[in-house]
């Protein structure tokens, strides 16, 4: 049977963007931490610039636990299931997702904590889509904003501030909401095509600005600054430049000697007090052997996928539905953010977007949110646009051809080798809202290779996401075309399969009733369980979720320091 | 300079090109113009000719991959192709490793085109002028072509993704050969440093060079570099 391990103060499930930033303030705390982690360590020898291995082959496979348990989709409850995915987003490893994910570091504007009520004041409680359960946030932008300085500063994280303290600065987000102080460190350099899209930005009356990016853009906390490779796009910094949690809020919390990482250690269930329905700690496998790892506290911190299937795996007499789950609101709110609706340009001379990464970019945020007047306009939420440099040869190769060329052949290659450098695809992130038929459970069929059934996603985007996925379209091929674009092609809205920006499940907020975990991230119904991560997000916003979860960890980790008798001591 | 008129890749089989591994010798046999790496490998002919085998793929099946390759992205008057990148040899080792999944797909789809050339064509596939290996293709594409598991298109989106792959990798996994992939669509190829000048819209003069030329991402004890905790 397990082995019995000594007891510690906290276990954290999953060292990734969150649980690898939530690990610093317990440590500070002198509390004693060990977060057990699926993956391992790498180092920047493992991060070579190899667009075969990184994009099109899932790169690092060796003993990904991720993707032994990719989620099955299906679009309603009688739809046929779609294709698995081969791969999944995300990854395991000490620091997780945040190797190699983007790093684009936004905070929520204001909007996205209030949904309900500023809609309902603007225009009416009407306009609240049919069968949406979104509600406001437990708290404002006000209530984050601390939170987010301080991960944008013990992350790292460049960009242009647009608003300190109510004093707007025309060169950052005009409609991103008063922040103490600006970024720690400037933003990333732009190039010549994305200064050319600010213009054409200019032009439209539009305000651009460069996003914010956990990419150093200078020499901080002793690591370099971006070396602009063009390999940052599901790879990782071979000079520790992305401010993953492996060489940022890690680091710094082992050296408290207070945080001990697991690496390799498969959490496969969360063990429960019968009695007292409080957590006791996790049971996990590591390299085929059982383990009990006793905690006064467990937070999980594995990714919504697998936050959403440890609870519901977790069963117990005090908790016959799954852990945390006897108001039976575990899955529900389920949100994949829409990025779908691209819009790819072609231009007619070379933009050189050979180097560059997906955070270097121009931003419009003038149809975000509900920076614009919806009064006449049959949706509610926007979307950012995003355009930025990030182009490698297969990628290039296998463009669009915009009906001007076939696939194949010496008619396609030469519109591949006028053209591979001349086309762009920009990025739109749009407001998705959370539905009653949208949500995660357990698959009834597909089993990871122990045994335990895999998430199952049964999400569509509703009307309100379709009409905002065409109108954020149109305005981005209307900047294209500013910018000298001869042609544009607009994608289809796509679907909800698995995502790197998966939301809720573990919903947020003060009414039992309708949510998992309360204003702090803690579990109503298991007041010693705490969940980090984007499964407690209420509404996705328009932009990256990692930044805002990774507030939203710091904050819930530093309320268990500041409450630790009260939630740890029973 | 090859046209389509002239015998394609196919008339010299994938057996007498293993002797001598490279563009040079692949886009001489084409009749393609030499690319200036290809010249420069000519120049400094190697020491000994690189033995070669084939991995997984039977000589049969890989003639008609090298067939198919070759029409999918031709030899012609925009310079080399995927014959002369070598994307089947990367289809061949990919399907031992990371691609092994599809080794199936490939014995039955290479079969089923030779029997869908030979009913529609009268011939095998790599017997085919180029047009008539063209409409076969396009029979695929087109998913009207007979006798495919599960379908035809299935099988052409297949090695049409994979033979982009083998022409416009890195090196390393076996295509791309002489770099005469990102030469035609004009990469600028790898730079581990990139400066604000070499981000203006026009881009910066070629290098051509491999991820694992890089020192810190060869692998110890092998000047070639080692397997990278991956199979290429």
């Amino acid at each position: 049977m397990a082995i019995d391990l000594k007891k510690t103060d906290v276990v954290i499930v999953g060292l990734g963007a969150v649980g690898g930033v939530a690990a610093l303030p317990l440590a500070r705390a002198g509390l004693d931490v060990i977060g057990l982690e699926a993956g391992s360590w790498l180092t920047p020898r493992d991060f070579a610039p190899d667009e075969l291995r990184n994009n099109f082959r899932g790169w690092p496979q060796a003993a990904q636990k991720a993707n032994t348990e990719i989620p099955t989709h299906r679009p309603n409850a009688s739809a046929p299931y779609s294709p698995r995915l081969p791969i999944h987003p995300m990854m395991n490893g000490v620091g997780g997702t945040s190797l190699h994910y983007w790093a684009q570091s936004w905070r929520l504007n204001p909007w996205d904590f209030r949904v309900v009520s500023e809609t309902t004041r603007r225009y009416g409680a009407a306009r609240i889509p049919k069968g949406s359960t979104v509600e406001d946030w437990p708290f404002g932008l006000e209530e984050l904003e601390p939170y987010y300085d301080t991960v944008e500063h013990e992350v790292g994280v460049s960009g242009q501030a647009g608003n300190i303290g109510g004093t707007i600065d025309p060169r950052g987000n005009l409609f991103e909401g008063p922040r103490r102080r600006g970024y720690p460190m400037p933003p990333l350099r732009g190039t010549e095509f994305t200064e050319r899209m600010a213009t054409a930005a200019r032009k439209l009356s539009w305000q651009p600005f460069p996003g914010p990016a956990a990419v150093n853009s200078q020499t901080y906390d002793d690591r370099p600054a971006c070396q602009y490779h063009g390999f940052c796009n599901r790879g990782g910094c071979h000079v520790s430049a992305k401010n993953s949690t492996a060489v940022s809020t890690i680091p710094k919390a082992m050296e408290t000697k207070r945080l001990q990482v697991v690496t390799q250690a498969i959490t496969t269930s969360v063990a429960v007090d019968e009695r007292s329905g409080r957590v006791t700690g996790v049971n996990y496998v590591k390299g085929g052997v059982e383990y009990f790892q006793p905690a006064d506290v467990v937070l999980l911190a594995s990714y919504t996928y697998e936050n959403v299937r440890l609870l519901l795996l977790s069963k117990s007499r005090a908790f016959p539905n799954g852990l945390a789950n006897n108001g039976g609101q575990v899955g529900r709110h389920y949100m994949t953010h829409h990025t779908g609706n691209p819009v790819t340009a072609l231009f007619p001379f070379e933009l050189n977007n050979w180097y560059g990464l997906p955070a270097q970019g121009a931003a419009v945020d003038n149809w975000a949110d509900d920076n614009f007047d919806h009064s006449g306009l049959d949706f509610i939420g926007g979307g950012n646009l995003w355009v930025y440099s990030d182009r490698r040869p297969i990628g290039a190769a296998s463009m669009s051809t915009f009906g001007k060329a076939p696939t194949w052949g010496s008619a396609w290659k030469s519109f591949i080798k006028q053209n591979a450098d001349r086309f762009n695809v920009a990025y739109l992130q749009k407001t998705t809202l959370p539905y009653e038929d949208n949500y995660l459970d357990l698959d009834p069929v597909a089993k990871d290779p122990m045994g335990f059934p895999v998430t199952r996603i049964t999400a569509d985007h509703k009307d309100n996401e379709k009409r905002l996925g065409a109108f954020v379209q149109d305005k981005m091929a209307q900047w294209f075309m500013e910018a000298g674009a001869i042609a544009v092609e607009k994608g289809p809205t796509g679907t909800m399969g698995p995502s790197t920006h998966a939301y809720g499940g573990t919903r947020m907020g003060d009414n039992r009733a309708s949510n998992v975990v309360n204003r702090w991230g803690f579990v109503h119904e298991v007041p010693n369980l705490g969940i980090l991560g984007a499964s407690v997000m209420g509404t996705s916003g328009a932009h990256n979720p990692t930044l805002t979860a990774q507030a939203l960890a710091w904050r819930t980790a530093e309320h268990l320091a500041t409450n630790w008798k009260t939630i740890a001591g029973g | 300079m090859a046209s389509e008129t002239q015998d394609p890749p196919h008339g010299v089989s994938r057996r007498d090109l293993f002797k001598t591994v490279g563009a040079g010798a692949a886009a001489a046999v084409a009749g393609a113009p030499l690319a200036p790496s290809a010249a420069a490998a000519q120049a400094h002919p190697a020491a000994a000719p690189q033995l070669e085998a084939l991995e997984t793929l039977t000589a049969t099946e890989a003639d008609i991959l090298e067939a198919v390759c070759a029409r999918l992205i031709p030899t012609d008057e925009n310079g080399p192709g995927a014959a002369e990148a070598r994307a089947a040899h990367y289809i061949d080792r990919a399907l031992t490793g990371p691609l092994r999944a599809s080794r199936d797909a490939y014995a039955a789809g290479l079969a089923a085109i030779d029997v869908y050339a030979q009913a529609a064509k009268g011939a095998p596939f790599v017997k085919l002028s180029p047009r008539d290996q063209d409409a076969v293709l396009t029979d695929m594409e087109r998913n009207v072509a007979t006798g495919f598991m599960p379908n035809a298109a299935t099988f052409f989106n297949l090695v049409r993704t994979h033979t982009i792959q083998g022409t416009f990798c890195d090196p390393y996994y076996g295509g791309n050969a002489n770099f005469v992939g990102w030469d035609l669509i004009g990469y600028p190829g790898l730079r581990m440093t990139v400066d604000a000048q070499e981000q203006r819209m026009s881009a910066p003069k070629a290098v051509r060079k491999s991820a694992y030329e890089e020192a810190m991402f060869a692998g110890k004890g092998s000047a070639k570099g080692g397997d990278h905790g991956h199979r290429p």
